[in-house]
């Protein structure tokens, strides 16, 4: 699935966006964080506090407790500052 | 019903024109423009950063339940990205009904939802050449957005 990260998420993780093929047993939006959190100190930096992080699947809002079954996009950001 | 979210500034003036363009049973229309402010001189600039297709979407969601709760003829909302400077606009809502009611609600609501739902982020950069990186959410939104009901 594509993954895609804004805001202080981004400068974060050090990219944009990337392609990620989580195995079978990363079921959920939060077991998914705490996989990509494993993977170097700039996903650990940026997942640290999972209250600050909002996500989405195909471009709509989600709670951690989502299933990723199906979903071809994710996003990972910061809560909402427009408007 | 037009959603637009773009680089380019707007003429607020002419969104609330074409809402009542050729029609008379228009008996309201609120205009809402969101401004930058220079926050006592020290703002710079802000960089509004969107996440593109999302943001038309959840603003498409926000406005499905706006007509749901309010019966309105007509909406325009503009919501800008990139470098925005004091004094410049930020975001546009314009509603339109029979009566001014449901016209000031519904521009109120959709406001307070856009806000905390779709996706864009402030980022503030400072006349003395120092970014304090970006805006944090306030609360005050979020209870704001929370008067409404679910």
């Amino acid at each position: 699935m594509k993954a895609v990260y804004f805001a202080w998420v981004r400068e974060r993780i050090g990219k944009a966006e990337e392609e990620i093929d989580p195995p079978p047993e990363v079921a959920t939006v939060a077991d998914l964080i705490g996989w990509l959190s494993a993977r170097d100190e700039g996903y650990a930096h940026a997942f640290e506090n999972p209250k600050t992080i909002r996500a989405a699947l195909d471009r709509a809002h989600v709670k951690p407790d989502a299933k990723l079954s199906g979903a071809r996009e994710i996003a990972f950001f910061p809560p909402m500052t427009g408007g | 019903m037009e959603i637009r979210v773009q680089r380019e500034n707007f003429d607020a003036a002419a969104e609330a024109r074409a809402l009542t363009k050729g029609r008379a049973d228009v008996g309201a229309v609120v205009t809402f423009v969101g401004l930058c402010r220079d926050e006592g001189g020290t703002l710079a600039a802000l960089e509004i950063e969107h996440y593109p297709g999302m943001a038309e979407a959840e603003i498409a969601r926000v406005v499905a339940e706006a007509r749901d709760r309010w019966p309105l003829i007509g909406l325009r909302i503009v919501h800008r990205f990139g470098e925005i400077r004091p004094g410049e606009q930020i975001v546009l809502v314009a509603t339109a009904s029979t009566h001014r009611g449901a016209a000031f609600a519904a521009a109120e609501f959709l406001m307070d939802y856009m806000k905390t739902r779709a996706p864009f982020w402030k980022r503030a950069r400072r006349v003395d050449g120092t970014s304090e990186g970006w805006v944090e959410a306030r609360q005050a939104d979020d209870a704001s957005a929370a008067r409404w009901g679910a």
